[in-house]
């Protein structure tokens, strides 16, 4: 066993550090109060490399192995995990077609966003299906060499700015799990309505809509594996992006922790640094244990990924244990500050409401309970 | 045209500096190092030169333990071709730095050298000179740009040194203003903090920075004896400052800023 990063991990990660602690971080709060959209910090993002970071070389992309990518995402996310949602985006959508794509279809679908700036959005979640996302009813029905699509999706990240949608949908909704496909629909084709942006509480950074489908038509080569494959392809990249959900969540949380400890070297009451009351320090002292602990699992989940183990229940640790500590460390931070921390003027409010937002996408941290149940009940 | 580009590994600034107990250096332990900061604005400047040329090559150069490929591979992934490692067991005095890196631009032969104007580490800033005055070359210190670092200009990545027939342009940063001097090539050229924002080491830079080559050297391969000409006594540091301290009114401060102060 052997926990050191190579010298070329040191120097990825440290190059994301760089961008996110000078490029990133000092926009971070005009980006939570406008709700823009940071094209122009994605821009400089990915001219640098830092997204599409798992696209093989021999689609365009870097080829990074999973615990490389999480090292990078932690210190993009520590930056702003909103913008680092928006930029991490592509390879939850780009995911499913590695996954379960044939080489023509990765050379179409994900060698373009190695070349420009593009995005992709992953399109599970429905108004009616969330956590129960097999009981989707966007439906797909074969006519001729295309199938038409019908329905609703719900809270599609990037699909504001999106050029390319991996829809799930069903052809025979009666087949339950066993009827989700999955298709890859290439710009806006006619019938597909995008939604106005969501006001949301946090990681307002990140676009987030809703997506129409009225009689959007798919031509059959756009099909990813075959009828009824969608459900193991949705569940196989869910268990890979786990950890990089996981690594959003160890970053924002440490950002907290950092604000913390410096506030806490900083404010006086009773006439010395509050960082002197152990009640202060246990905190202090638990934002790093449980950080640590959180960013361990993260990496021993993407390290599972890359040895092409099944890593269904170590993502699930590490995506709720790493959620569940970010809301714990950022609530802290919060105490921390006093007063100050309820207010905009200071960094860790935004950091709270941000955290909030990964106890529930992909997968809230109830769900992650119940996959890790029923790996331990299996059998 | 090729360039020429010292890179040093120093201990990173914004961290607290202790220095030991008996005063011979500072503590080491746990102390963070990056690449030099003029250096790095030194390997942007060449490489901005050798893409407004359209071709040439980068070396850089460290002196330093097998740790400094480190800094060097920081260079490489910004865009530097290749690196060569002069390496040392102990620090060497600016003197026999100079004087090694000479020997390695008599081997190199490159058009240009540019180093930073000192490093931050020690802050000697004299091998620039020094190794000028070695190669009997011309040099131009402290090299600054015109333009703001905000201007379009900048944002373009245009050089600001100015190379054209057999010369280089060098706007220096002089007390109270610019300086504009003309150098024949092949010079010495050492950079202030206004001539460039280095760029960032890309992903993909990282990657390839990997792959290439680092020559490694040894001062007896150079024929340089870096035995030190300067000895460092002790270090000390610098006084506590002493609190502050509030006065009520005007005509007190006046009075303590030329009773007490005696500034006034
Ligand atoms: C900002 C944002 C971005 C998103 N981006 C995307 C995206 O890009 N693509 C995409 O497909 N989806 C996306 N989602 C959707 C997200 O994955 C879902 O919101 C999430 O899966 C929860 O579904 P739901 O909101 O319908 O909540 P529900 O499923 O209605 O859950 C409500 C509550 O009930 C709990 N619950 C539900 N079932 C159970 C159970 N069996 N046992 C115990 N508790 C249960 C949940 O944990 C939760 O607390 C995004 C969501 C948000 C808010």
């Amino acid at each position: 066993m052997n926990f050191e990063l190579t010298e070329e991990q040191i120097a990825l990660r440290d190059a994301a550090r760089k961008f996110a602690r000078e490029v990133i971080a000092p926009v971070a709060a005009k980006y939570d109060r406008t709700g823009e959209f940071p094209y122009e910090v994605i821009s400089k993002g990915f001219e640098l490399g830092l997204m599409n970071l798992t696209v093989p070389a021999e689609y365009g992309g870097l080829g990074l192995s999973k615990v490389d990518q999480v090292l990078v995402v932690e210190e993009l996310a520590a930056g702003c995990v909103g913008i680092a949602t928006s930029m991490g985006a592509n390879d939850l959508a780009l995911l499913p077609i590695l996954i379960g794509g044939t080489p023509e279809q990765k050379e179409r679908f994900v060698r373009p966003f190695t070349e420009k700036l593009r995005f992709a959005s992953f399109c599970l979640t429905e108004p009616g299906a969330g956590s129960d996302a097999a009981g989707l009813s966007t439906t797909a029905v074969r006519d001729g060499d295309h199938y038409v699509l019908n329905g609703t999706k719900m809270w599609i990240t990037n699909g504001g700015v999106a050029e390319q949608y991996t829809v799930f949908a069903t052809v025979d909704k009666a087949r339950g799990h066993k009827g989700i496909t999955c298709f890859v629909v290439e710009g806006r084709p006619e019938g597909l309505g995008v939604g106005k942006p969501e006001d949301k509480l946090g990681q307002r950074a990140s676009n987030t809509v809703q997506l129409t489908f009225d009689n959007v038509r798919v031509p059959v080569e756009n099909r990813i594996g075959e009828e009824g494959d969608g459900w193991r392809i949705a569940m196989a990249t869910l268990d890979q992006s786990r950890p990089m959900t996981a690594a959003f969540a160890v970053g924002v949380g440490r950002a907290a922790m950092e604000h913390a400890i410096a506030y806490a070297k900083e404010r006086k009451q009773f006439g010395q640094p509050i960082a002197n009351f152990q009640a202060i320090q246990f905190m202090l002292a638990d934002m790093a244990t449980e950080l640590h602990a959180a960013r361990l699992l993260t990496l021993e989940a993407a390290w599972l990924t890359d040895a092409g183990k099944r890593s269904t229940l170590v993502s699930s640790h590490a995506k709720r244990f790493a959620a569940d500590t970010a809301m714990k460390v950022c609530t802290d931070a919060v105490q921390i500050f006093g007063g100050y921390g309820y207010s905009k003027e200071y960094p860790v409010e935004k950091l709270f409401r941000d955290a909030k937002l990964i106890q529930i996408y992909e997968g809230t941290s109830q769900i992650q309970r119940l996959v890790i149940a029923r790996e331990l009940l299996r059998g | 045209m090729k360039i020429l580009c010292g890179v040093k590994r120093v201990e990173d600034p914004d961290q607290k500096i202790k220095v030991n107990p008996d005063g011979s250096w500072i503590a080491l332990d746990g102390i963070n190092y990056k690449p030099n900061p003029y250096d790095e604005i030194a390997v942007e400047e060449a490489l901005r030169l050798k893409e407004a040329h359209g071709s040439g090559e980068v070396v850089v150069v460290s002196i330093g333990g097998e740790e400094s490929v480190t800094e060097m591979r920081h260079a490489m992934a910004m865009g530097a071709d290749r690196g060569i490692l002069v390496k040392v067991s102990e620090r060497v005095d600016s003197d026999a730095a100079a004087r090694l890196l000479a020997k390695v631009v008599e081997r190199e032969k490159p058009d240009l050298v540019i180093l930073g104007r000192q490093a931050v580490d020690s802050d000697q800033g004299q091998t620039g000179q020094l190794l000028a005055e070695y190669l009997g070359w011309g040099q131009a210190t402290f090299a600054a740009k015109f333009e703001s670092l905000e201007s379009e200009e900048e944002k373009a990545k245009k050089p600001g040194l100015q190379v054209q027939d057999g010369k280089v342009r060098v706007i220096r940063e002089i007390d109270g203003g610019l300086e504009v001097l003309d150098v024949e090539l092949p010079a010495v050229v050492t950079t202030e903090l206004r001539l460039n924002h280095p760029r960032y080491a890309s992903l993909p830079g990282i990657m390839k920075a990997k792959k290439k080559p680092v020559e490694e050297l040894t001062p007896a391969d150079l024929g340089v004896d870096v035995t030190p000409k300067v000895k460092i006594r002790k270090l000390s540091s610098p006084p506590e400052r002493k609190a502050g301290i509030k006065v009520p009114d005007v005509a007190t401060l006046v009075e303590k800023l030329r009773n007490e102060a005696k500034v006034i």
